[in-house]
């Protein structure tokens, strides 16, 4: 991990509410594997934290984040020019692991959840299967940038089915039973909640990417930490450890 | 040109250059040599050490407020022995001056880790953390009385013959008062201030945003106060001062010297800017060439009241 200055190279609307930011940070984008994610110094003085972003897509110099303006944060990037600099740390954290056996990803993503999924959708073997379920509030908060195979659910019945993205995959059941299946997922905690029992239950592999305030993002403030399965006395740091736990590791 | 002397003492403490990295925001120091190298910096402060494991407080730990953030850790740390064994070989490596911040429950807890950790040599000094705002027994409950910073003070005083530094809580309105306590029970130094008191509510829910109800306020929102309290201290008690509270830059180090500190320590800063201290180290002497000044220590006190 380190710092680097990164020159932003276009700042595009995907959606409504849905930007993605192409910055020129080669040192990190030769260095970062899925499900990572960067640490954005959005300011000199306010706010006064850096942002966590999922990284979105990477090649050899460019490293794409997703994001939606929520706050003064988002918002400053959503100003941002082709030429500015902007001070990006990382890569950081744990992200899936891909290996191991499986012959069909199924990747689940509620609202901007999906950020890191094109770059994941990218690495997954040409081999394998994928199944792409999408939830979001309303079509404004659905973006298929970068991914496969999409099945949509909202809370309103906009894109895709009425619903959250639970009750879309128990629908979609038949795309993926019997098959050797390995489960994806990034989204907001009731929504990991749901599917941690979901895929428990039907005892699915299933990797979990968690969001937790952090401070730093490298494992020093102690901020971000999650009750672990596996170390009861013990936390786990969401940025250091995570953000992508196995289902079965964490209480959430 | 780098004829300007940035050594300080603080009583038998000598360190290469007054920036020191304050306990809480630096770890271990593994994470942030990644950044920078720590054997350029005066000292790194420990993260919290107790005599056994802490698991720390529930999150949400953390939140960031205007200018600033609360934390609220709970002390979470590996205990004395794995610090040692698992800790300490690193800080060996990179040849940093260490000082061990030392977490209780109980004055018996105190002494009991400066006796264990004081025959390691890569630890160069104690600071004493008696005014930990985040946990239930100890912390603000001893940094709010002066008899049992008093006490603490003289009883790891007689337990070790390093250097001694008692990190004070502004979370009382006579500081001085307990800086003059640890001078007479033979504290070596004061570092000043540890965080204030603070909470914030999600307005939807009606509920703190920190599971702890309440947190440490910290970053640049709390340096007026972290200044004004080290100016009181240097007007009224002499003792060396380890300057804390919201430092961002060089020219706030360099304020805190003139209110006078010895010494300072970064904090907050570094999550966001982990090489800071670096930064702040070349900022100083840039400082001291336009200024004149070719012996960094003498800045320490030199306000015009």
């Amino acid at each position: 991990m380190i710092t680097e200055d990164a020159i932003v190279e276009s700042l595009e609307q995907l959606e409504k509410n849905i930007y993605l930011l192409k910055v020129k940070s080669p040192l990190i984008a030769k260095d970062c594997y899925p499900g990572q994610f960067c640490n954005i110094k959005v300011s000199d003085t306010n706010p006064l934290l850096r942002r966590p972003f999922s990284i979105c897509d990477a090649d050899e110099d460019y490293l794409w984040f997703m994001f939606e303006i929520i706050g003064e944060g988002t918002g400053i990037l959503s100003r941002l020019k082709k030429g500015d600099k902007l001070d990006v740390l990382g890569p950081l954290g744990t992200g899936f692991d891909l290996d191991g056996d499986f012959d069909t990803a199924v990747i689940i993503g509620g609202g901007l959840g999906i950020a890191p999924f094109p770059f994941l959708t990218a690495h997954i073997p040409d081999e394998k299967e994928i199944i792409t379920f999408l939830g979001g509030r309303t079509k404004d908060h659905v973006t298929t940038y970068g991914l496969e195979n999409i099945y949509i659910a909202t809370d309103d019945g906009s894109d895709g089915i009425k619903g959250n993205v639970i009750d879309l995959i128990k629908k979609n059941e038949s795309l993926f039973e019997g098959k050797k299946v390995r489960m994806f997922s990034c989204g907001p905690n009731p929504m990991l909640k749901a599917l941690k029992e979901y895929a428990l239950e039907k005892d699915i592999d299933c990797q979990l990417s968690t969001e937790c305030a952090m401070a730093c993002g490298f494992g020093i403030c102690m901020g971000c930490v999650t009750e672990s399965e596996e170390t009861p006395d013990k936390y786990k740091l969401v940025c250091v450890d995570g953000p992508v736990f196995d289902a079965r590791d964490i209480k959430l | 040109m780098s004829a300007i002397d940035l050594s300080v003492e603080l009583g038998n403490l000598k360190l290469k250059n007054p920036v020191m990295l304050a306990s809480g925001t630096c770890g271990y120091g593994n994470e942030i040599n990644q950044f920078m190298d720590l054997s350029k910096i005066g000292a790194i402060v420990t993260k919290s050490v107790s005599l056994k494991p802490r698991k720390g407080n529930p999150p949400t730990r953390i939140h960031e407020t205007a200018a600033g953030m609360l934390n609220a850790i709970g002390l979470q740390n590996v205990g004395v022995e794995a610090f040692l064994k698992d800790k300490i070989p690193f800080l060996k490596e990179v040849n940093c001056t260490v000082i061990c911040n030392i977490a209780a429950s109980s004055i018996e807890e105190y002494v009991e880790c400066v006796k264990i950790l004081d025959p390691e040599d890569a630890i160069h000094g104690f600071e004493i953390n008696v005014s930990c705002p985040n946990v239930k027994e100890g912390g603000l409950a001893f940094g709010s009385d002066i008899n049992a910073v008093r006490k603490i003070t003289a009883e790891t005083r007689a337990v070790t013959n390093k250097p001694l530094i008692i990190k004070l809580s502004p979370n009382n309105s006579t500081i001085a008062d307990y800086a003059q306590a640890v001078k007479d029970e033979g504290g070596d130094a004061v570092s000043a201030i540890n965080t204030l008191v603070g909470t914030a509510f999600n307005i939807w829910s009606k509920k703190p945003v920190i599971k702890n109800i309440t947190g440490g306020l910290s970053g640049p929102a709390i340096k007026p106060v972290a200044l004004a309290k080290v100016l009181e201290i240097s007007r009224n008690v002499d003792i060396p001062i380890i300057g804390i509270g919201g430092i961002s830059n060089w020219e706030d180090a360099i304020e805190f010297m003139i209110a006078g500190s010895k010494a300072f320590q970064l904090g907050t800063i570094n999550f966001v800017d982990p090489a800071a201290g670096l930064e702040v180290i070349e900022g100083m002497k840039s400082y001291c060439e336009k200024m004149n000044v070719t012996k960094l220590s003498d800045l320490t006190g030199s306000y015009e009241l």
